[in-house]
């Protein structure tokens, strides 16, 4: 058996993006109890400078193609060359990051094959399948987070998924396979480039949601800009990141990166704060694999109640601010 | 001029569950749910709507889907939409992603002199944000996702703001394209009293009793259908629930349910309990 991961950078970076390595982590899993291979394909204008970590996490080649044209996201040439690896390679199993990068390539890549894609899964298993022998079964939530689908590939090969970054958790590094990279050829078409990136504006704040240990977000019901600097502080004390639910972003408490949920990110801290959300589906696809959740929200019918382990219900605007002098204090 | 595509979606509304749409045991009752046009569809048709306003291009809207589809078709009328097909068959029941698009693109190229495809970024019921850049791939189209912005249009180019999740990229993308619009790129316009007075009897030709077709033909009534048999080039060991190559093994509903849930007082000595357990949990986080 064999598992191919497509390597991604971190866009105004030369690193590795984080969930390369979840990937990479994952597919070793998989790969084990099969004594099966994992590659890894890397396309783009150089490859990322610690790419040699990867073989830490268990990967077993990496395949690379290095073209100064593809600096950007040139997605027709990206695709072409993803999919002459994937048709010489041959790999059961083709895992992309569910990112805006992996989204937009493996479709493509998929379409191109005939064999089959499932999105942003949440799980994946390798079991046996009626007569077909092991294949691998692709968990996802679908209907905006109210199912959980379980999809598989039964006749096409590879099977192809792409997985959101922070859901498979980042793997111990512990493997100490050998340093192995083989340079791809490729007949090159320069019609394949057919955009021109005029212009690339970095987003300021560049928060990393999926990394934090501890999120404190706050919703529609912190009420407006000001009180919201509230959530910081508490987050301060903390030690913690700020989220924020769709409600909060929309009324421009905070910026859009901060979103957690089915259409943010997703994210599974320790622990999770969230304050004046009531918990919507779509919120809580983006949380509700946190290890524990507190909620503070002046509603006790409110649902985030319903997934939630702490509770408090009572005015954000007396609350929080008790909590911020208590943390001072003891802290 | 080339025509524009937009392709739309109609689907149960999962973001806004009440009432008899849950379930006792905390489930979702799909069928209860009611139907809405896809939220970001109606982003990709006010794209196309503004490209049309600037070069006076012709919007033709393409949903797959049931008879009842018919409601989002003449909704983007309403909205300014030149025309809407209907694309319905039973043999199309049942496809994946692949599949969909596979019939989408062979729908496009039905229809014909198409050099822009505008899609929602993702459906709200398959959520898979994949049939966008699958039909780019069938029809052999330039791509560009995620599109928050649109700039400048030419006969030959389009540029569009792109959100490249660090970063912003402003794209001039080659034509024949395909574009997958986000939320943030608009705020869809209302449809118009003008057009909601022209269209409102719109419907498929099957539906038109015989003695008055003339009449609906004159005024621009009748919406066409699109069906197995219309695509000639079409595979049919490629779509519907065989021609796909993922297959949905099972269906688990998520409950909402309470789990052990620790209550606190919001008073001055809760919420020092509170700090206090938040503290002996999270001691080795915080350092
Ligand atoms: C396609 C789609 C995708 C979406 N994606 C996301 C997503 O990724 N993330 C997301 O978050 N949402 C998303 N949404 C929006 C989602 O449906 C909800 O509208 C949103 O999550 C609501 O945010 P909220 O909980 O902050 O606001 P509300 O639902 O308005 O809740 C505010 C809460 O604050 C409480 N409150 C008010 N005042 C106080 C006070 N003084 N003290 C304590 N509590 C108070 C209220 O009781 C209430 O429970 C999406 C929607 C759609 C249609
Ligand atoms: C629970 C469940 C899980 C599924 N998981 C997968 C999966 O992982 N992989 C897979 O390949 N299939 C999957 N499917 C099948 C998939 O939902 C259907 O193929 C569906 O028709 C299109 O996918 P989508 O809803 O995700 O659309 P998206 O790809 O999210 O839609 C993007 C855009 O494409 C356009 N579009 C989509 N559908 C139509 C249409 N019918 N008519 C016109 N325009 C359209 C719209 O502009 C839309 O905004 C799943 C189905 C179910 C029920």
């Amino acid at each position: 058996m064999k598992t191919a991961v497509f390597i991604e950078k971190r866009a105004g970076t030369e690193r590795l993006r984080n969930v390369t390595l979840e990937l990479t982590g994952k597919a070793a899993a998989l790969m084990k109890p099969f004594h099966g291979e994992v590659v890894g394909i890397f396309v783009g204008d150089r490859l990322p400078e610690d790419t040699d970590d990867l073989f830490k996490y268990g990967m077993h080649r990496v395949v690379f193609y290095n073209n100064a044209k593809l600096k950007h996201l040139h997605s027709i040439a990206i695709k072409n060359i993803v999919a002459q690896f994937v048709k010489s390679e041959k790999p059961d199993i083709v895992l992309f990051g569910a990112t805006h990068t992996g989204r937009d390539i493996a479709p493509l890549v998929a379409a191109q094959i005939y064999t089959g894609l499932t999105a942003d899964c949440t799980q994946l298993v390798i079991d046996d399948y009626r007569d077909k022998g092991k294949i691998l079964y692709q968990i996802r939530p679908a209907f905006g987070g109210n199912i959980l689908a379980t999809i598989v590939t039964p006749d096409h090969r590879p099977m192809m998924a792409t997985v959101r970054e922070g859901v498979m958790p980042l793997p111990e590094q512990k493997s100490n396979n050998t340093v192995k990279f083989e340079e791809l050829t490729v007949d090159f078409k320069d019609e394949w480039v057919k955009s021109e990136f005029l212009r690339i504006i970095p987003k300021i704040s560049k928060v990393d949601l999926s990394a934090a240990n501890v999120i404190v977000s706050g919703g529609a019901g912190v009420g407006n800009k000001e009180a919201f600097k509230m959530i910081f502080q508490l987050a301060e004390a903390l030690g913690a990141e700020v989220g924020a639910s769709r409600a909060a972003v929309d009324f421009g408490f905070v910026e859009k990166d901060r979103q957690v949920g089915q259409t943010g990110s997703v994210v599974r801290p320790k622990l999770y704060i969230a304050c004046g959300i009531s918990g919507s589906i779509q919120h809580r696809a983006g949380m509700e694999e946190s290890q524990k959740i507190l909620a503070i929200n002046k509603d006790p019918d409110a649902p985030i109640f319903g997934i939630a382990h702490m509770g408090i219900v009572g005015d954000l605007k007396e609350i929080i601010p008790l909590m911020i002098r208590y943390l001072r204090e003891e802290g | 001029m080339s025509k524009i595509v937009v392709l739309a979606k109609q689907v149960p509304d999962t973001a806004n569950i009440r009432g008899n749409a849950m379930k006792e045991d905390g489930t979702v009752n799909r069928a209860a749910l009611p139907t809405v046009f896809n939220p970001e569809d109606l982003n990709a048709l006010e794209t196309a709507l503004q490209i049309k306003d600037r070069t006076g291009r012709e919007v033709i809207l393409l949903t797959m889907g049931p008879y009842k589809a018919v409601e989002i078709i003449k909704q983007a009328l309403y909205m300014g939409a030149d025309a809407g097909y209907l694309l319905t068959d039973k043999k199309f029941a049942g496809s994946d992603t692949w599949a969909t698009s596979y019939i989408l693109a062979e729908a496009i190229k039905k229809i014909g002199g198409v050099d822009l495809v505008v899609a929602g970024r993702q459906a709200i019921d398959g959520d898979t944000a994949q049939v966008g850049p699958q039909v780019a791939e069938k029809l052999n189209f330039n791509q560009v996702t995620y599109v928050t912005a649109l700039n400048d249009v030419t006969d030959k180019a389009i540029t569009v703001e792109r959100d490249g999740e660090f970063q912003t990229e402003v794209i001039k993308a080659r034509l024949p394209l395909l574009l997958t619009v986000t939320s943030a790129a608009n705020t869809p316009r209302y449809p118009s009293a003008r057009n909601m007075l022209r269209y409102f009897k719109a419907d498929i030709k099957e539906n038109i009793p015989a003695e008055k077709r003339a009449e609906y033909e004159r005024n621009g009534w009748v919406i066409p259908t699109l069906t197995f048999a219309d695509l000639k080039d079409i595979n049919e060991a490629q779509i519907g629930l065989k021609g796909s190559p993922t297959k949905v093994n099972a269906i688990r509903d998520i409950a909402v349910q309470g789990g052990d849930l620790k209550m606190y007082d919001p008073q001055l000595d809760g919420v020092k309990a509170l700090v206090r357990d938040l503290m002996k949990q999270y001691v080795e986080v915080q350092s």
